[in-house]
């Protein structure tokens, strides 16, 4: 590499090597910075309440830490500095590497999408982060790190003309092109298809219920402890050996009975507001000024408070819709809708279009996407109930043998029956009966369609799923069946389609035919390079 | 479609498994005589599950292998059945298939078989294997399907 390489230049030159932005050194030194500013902080606190340890490190503090900032800048200015990019008029190039280099060369036809990710330093600084997803399973996924605003946006620019243009010539050398969609409507750039405000963020964040704010206080307290001035676990043991919960069973059976209700339902009480609370806020961040637009180049979705993404996503390249409810939000009406889409990768990527809305605003969305939502006149097929009795009485009797051992060893353990053993019973059948019950209603619901255009899948007990799949998108059928499968007379029917998983499980044999020669045949009709890429 | 009979593959497909089978055992019988030299159990007591595993994987296991597998070429798409225990009855159009393989062991070598590996877009069954297919037939097919796969991108 020599130093005849032109600092950003107005516009991106197609074929010169570039630098991205020096900025980047001082985003990953803040990023270092951040990392270690709780463990310093601890190690203060810690220092200060331990007698005079403070005055020792005091003086020596701050050199320390410029020196460890120092060390954490040097590699960052080096990968800054080994690493380049190039937008050739073929294919995206990146080198980098300090001492082991890699080049990587990805095609234009490979590229799936640019996507721009902004995380809370570099929008700081207004850098992006650039992806180009080649859906190749996401490790293989070019990423370019932070490059200023402007330039990531030119870039993107640049690389998605540059891909519809080899696209278009893929498509001129098929002139009998009759893809299964009809061409995209040409539409105004940017309608926004949906969007959330504050007020159904806030809805939305409600029915987010979470506790995994207690996970990452154990968690932190686990990764930290040994900062602190005293021991959280020596503290925990030393309660129960010294019997400190005699203390407070003392003290609560000290109170009357009201005191004890309010006591518990307290606990209740603060354990939801945090769930509730947590959800919000994790909603609040991560939803923040959600916006799904339908551009020339296809699906936009932007959103993010402190992360702040922006992801398009062609509109031919979504091969499934998922309608996806909750527990409690389903008895509101409310819904989410994503995509399964061809540059998805390992599922890491996450695209939902619409994650809590109406079903009335989830149509449009769809229609858009080229689908259309089960209206109720397809003909709606269940699978064999062999499928379901089986899976019940597998799961009820596994449930039972458990129920069986652990109440043997309790019953040996003590010698004599206790009338608390029978709790185990009691447990089992609720199991059981639990079980039988899902596995009724699950037969019940769980069901399967074919319309002209689309397979249409519905499965689930409590918050059902819809999934839609265009039917000339799937690339293979198959029919498996298990020992079990073959004696009852069902199967499991998998499609394979490119981005995500569809299969259909428990179907009668003679259903899954049917439906596999119906799917075989609209697939056939249409070859994969013709579809629209 | 599920109607039209099924082409059998090679029968020197089974005497592959067979051989197959062979050196799998191989291991087992190996182990199986130093328990006995070591004399930690009765000298017979290895040979019995050892001579289990040689009836199956030797004797029975590659004929009903071989009787469960079958493939249908149709103008536009490959069927492929396969399975004793697990059934799977797998179809690839064409029109789907991204690139194809024929691949040869040295034992297929041998006998002259190979096997005609399908690979699509999709995630699940990326790769749909068909072996057992004499050497020509299989070469016969990858050309029959890329000149399909290539007239249909036309």
């Amino acid at each position: 590499m020599n130093s005849g390489i032109p600092e950003e230049a107005d516009a991106i030159e197609v074929g010169e090597w570039h630098r991205v932005s020096p900025l980047t050194i001082a985003a990953q030194g803040v990023k270092t910075l951040a990392s270690m500013i709780v463990p310093a902080a601890f190690i203060l606190f810690g220092s200060a309440l331990q007698s005079d340890k403070l005055a020792t490190i005091a003086p020596y503090a701050i050199p320390i830490l410029l020196g460890i900032i120092a060390i954490n800048l040097l590699p960052a200015w080096l990968g800054w500095y080994r690493l380049r990019y190039r937008i050739g008029t073929s294919d995206v190039r990146l080198e980098q590497g300090i001492i082991s280099r890699s080049a990587r060369s990805v095609p234009y036809d490979r590229i799936q999408d640019v996507s721009l990710e902004q995380k809370l330093v570099p929008r700081l600084l207004g850098l992006v982060e650039v992806k180009f997803e080649t859906g190749a399973g996401g490790k293989e996924e070019l990423k370019l790190f932070l490059v200023t605003e402007k330039e990531g946006e030119r870039l993107r620019e640049t690389v998605r003309a540059l891909v519809e243009e080899t696209d278009e010539e893929a498509a001129a050398a098929l002139p009998t092109a009759e893809g299964g969609e009809a061409p995209e409507p040409a539409l105004a750039p940017g309608k926004v298809l949906f969007a959330m405000g504050q007020g159904r963020l806030f809805t939305y964040g409600m029915f987010s219920f979470s506790l995994v704010i207690f996970a990452v206080l154990i968690g932190a307290v686990q990764q930290l402890e040994f900062l602190l001035p005293f021991d959280v676990f020596d503290y925990a043991e030393r309660y129960i050996r010294d019997e400190g919960y005699f203390e407070a069973g003392k003290y609560v059976s000290g109170m009357d009975t009201a005191a004890r209700i309010l006591g518990v339902l307290y606990l209740f009480l603060t354990v939801i507001v945090v769930g509730i609370a947590s959800g919000v806020a994790k909603t609040f961040v991560r939803d923040w000024e959600f916006r799904l637009e339908r551009t020339a180049k296809g699906f936009r979705r932007r959103r993010g408070l402190l992360t702040k993404t922006d992801v398009v996503m062609p509109v031919h390249r979504v091969q499934a819709l998922v309608v996806s409810t909750g527990l409690i939000r389903r008895r509101f009406g409310w819904h989410g809708l994503s995509f399964i889409s061809l540059a998805q990768g390992s599922g890491k990527a996450n695209h939902d279009v619409a994650p809590f809305a109406k079903m009335a605003e989830i149509e449009p969305i769809a229609q858009e996407a080229g689908f259309t939502l089960p209206d109720g006149a397809e003909e709606w097929r269940r699978p064999s109930p062999n499928y379901y009795f089986d899976r019940t009485l597998i799961a009820a009797l596994f449930v039972t043998i458990v129920g069986i051992l652990v109440f043997t060893a309790a019953a040996t353990s003590a010698d004599q029956l206790e009338p608390g053993m029978f709790i185990i019973a009691g447990v089992v059948a609720l199991a059981v009966g639990l079980i039988a019950l899902r596995g009724y209603y699950l037969w019940r619901y769980d069901r399967h369609a074919l319309d002209p255009a689309q397979v249409l899948s519905r499965r689930g007990w409590l918050a059902p799923q819809v999934k839609i799949a265009n039917r000339v998108k799937l690339h293979s059928v198959e029919i498996a069946q298990g020992p079990l499968a073959k004696w009852r007379g069902y199967c499991r029917l998998n499609f394979g389609m490119a981005g995500g998983s569809f299969h259909f499980d428990g179907l009668a044999v003679e259903d899954a035919r049917k439906l596999r020669t119906a799917v075989l045949d609209s697939i056939a009709s249409v070859d994969f390079a013709q579809l629209p890429r | 479609m599920d109607a039209e009979p099924l082409t059998q593959l090679d029968p020197s497909y089974t005497t592959v498994m067979r051989i197959e089978g062979l050196l799998a055992t191989l291991p087992f019988v190996i182990g199986a005589g130093v328990l006995s030299i070591a004399e930690v159990v009765p000298a017979w007591a290895p040979g019995i599950p050892v001579l289990i595993l040689a009836v199956l994987l030797i004797g029975v296991l590659p004929m009903k292998r071989y009787n469960s597998r079958g493939y249908h070429m149709a103008d536009d798409r490959l069927r492929v059945v396969k399975g004793v225990m697990f059934h799977a009855d797998t179809v690839v159009p064409f029109s789907r298939v991204q690139h194809l393989d024929v691949e040869q062991g040295p034992l297929e070598r041998a006998f002259g078989i190979a096997r005609l590996i399908l690979h699509t877009a999709g995630t699940h069954n990326a790769s749909v294997t068909l072996p057992g297919l004499p050497i020509d037939d299989a070469k016969a097919m990858r050309e029959d399907i890329r000149q399909h796969v290539k007239r249909e991108s036309l």
